[in-house]
């Protein structure tokens, strides 16, 4: 089966470097499966776990927000915070999950709100990559 | 003992103590200096990628005709400035702000033609002791700052460009060039100006369109030029920092040689009077 290079990139560090099969991602526009010597391609992505198939084996890794580049051999995902999804802290996701919905439910000014909208949808992402694993 | 000896004995103690902690910050900078060093390594491939993005997008689409590629006339700048929280840097602070302070007074004639984000205490503490406008402010930054540290005042001041309440953002930090070397930069952050695409070209499909991509990416990759030039301010303090207590250590060093050298005069003195008196007290007796 043929693979390619999936680099998982942050302004911190390299997350990820494996040889896959596919990647599955959330783009702002619906799924994408991506499989060698796909056209290059590139979109944004929502902030929502990525799926890595290599051979039988699936791993996942929560991806918050960024976009993907796509080249024949190639796929770069650039985030500005990855985690694997064995790093993910599953008790600490879930409390940052309750606070996000506990202020969203008071509706403060708008960047109060926009901002716990985005840990809300961070704190799902990592949950979603943990349950994904199981 | 005379008492001038002891003053002199008492001052080549306390250098000795100067010297220690100079010292000892030294060694501190130096290993700092090195991570920082790394962690600016380590970011770099993020940033060249989104850079190369960036720029085979805006040049095979029309996408350069976005907001934030094109300059608009000025009517009010903003000054991103990186410094330190910390002093005992040699100039690395001095030289950003009056580098800044230099650039305001020649451009602008009033308060409200320019604003400043401030990244680190010194600088805060000095533009408040100025009356400048402070839009928002960035302290206490870990000595490896990860990128949320930075991203709300960064995003703050994208924001404002977008929004149209700044026509200009420039970035003032520390070059670092070495750890001898840093050189305060002013840096127009936006607009990008014209965009280049590299050598490497490729043609992108675009999802869901080219502008749109475009729409999501400049911000992230202003933000990013934010976050590296944050990294190059440390390692160049670190650097900064080395090299001025380095040079501490090296002054103190001479200080007590040159003290040592008075004290043993002093106490040789000292000896050769003792002997004058009990020789002239052993003749008075013949």
């Amino acid at each position: 089966m043929s693979t390619f290079r999936l680099e998982i990139v942050t302004p911190e560090h390299k997350v990820y470097e494996k040889d896959v099969n596919m990647v599955v991602v959330k783009g702002v526009s619906g799924e994408l499966g991506i499989m060698p010597n796909h056209i290059p391609l590139v979109t944004p992505l929502k902030v929502a776990p990525v799926k890595a198939k290599i051979g039988n084996d699936n791993e996942f890794i929560a991806v918050h927000g960024g976009f993907m580049e796509v080249r024949k051999d190639k796929v770069v995902i650039l985030a500005e915070a990855a985690e694997l999804g064995n790093d993910i802290d599953v008790s600490r996701a879930r409390l940052a999950k309750e606070r996000a919905e506990r202020r969203l439910a008071q509706k403060q000014a708008d960047m109060n709100a926009q901002r716990a909208e985005l840990a809300l949808r961070r704190a799902i992402a990592r949950l979603e990559t943990v349950d994904d694993m199981k | 003992m005379a008492k001038g000896m002891r003053e002199i004995k008492r001052s080549i103690k306390s250098k000795q103590n100067t010297k220690q902690i100079t010292k000892a910050m030294e060694m501190v900078a130096a290993s700092r200096l090195r991570r920082a060093q790394e962690a600016a390594v380590a970011a770099r491939p993020y940033t060249d990628k989104m850079k190369e993005v960036v720029s085979s997008i805006a040049s095979a689409s029309g996408g350069s005709k976005h907001p934030m590629l094109q300059s608009r006339p000025v009517k009010k700048t903003a000054y991103l400035v990186i410094t330190s929280d910390r002093g005992l840097a040699g100039g690395y602070n001095a030289n950003i702000l009056r580098k800044v302070m230099q650039t305001i007074k020649e451009k602008h004639n009033s308060k409200d033609e320019y604003a400043v984000f401030v990244i680190g205490r010194k600088g805060r503490d000095f533009f408040a002791r100025r009356d400048i406008p402070i839009v928002d402010e960035v302290t206490g930054l870990a000595d490896s700052p990860k990128f949320s540290d930075i991203k709300d005042i960064a995003a703050k001041a994208v924001q404002g460009f977008e929004a149209g309440t700044y026509d200009e953002i420039h970035l003032a930090y520390n070059e670092f060039k070495n750890a001898v070397t840093q050189i305060p930069t002013l840096k127009q952050l936006l607009p990008l100006g014209e965009m280049k695409a590299g050598g490497d070209k490729a043609d992108y499909e675009y999802e869901p369109s080219a502008e749109e991509v475009l729409n999501v990416l400049l911000p992230k990759y202003a933000e990013t030029l934010v976050f590296s030039a944050v990294l190059e301010g440390k390692a160049s303090e670190f650097g900064a920092r080395m090299t001025a207590m380095g040079n501490a250590t090296k002054n103190a060093t001479k200080m007590i040689a040159d003290l040592t050298l008075v004290y043993n005069r002093a106490r040789q003195a000292a000896i050769t009077q003792e002997i004058a008196e009990i020789v002239g007290g052993a003749n008075a007796q013949q």
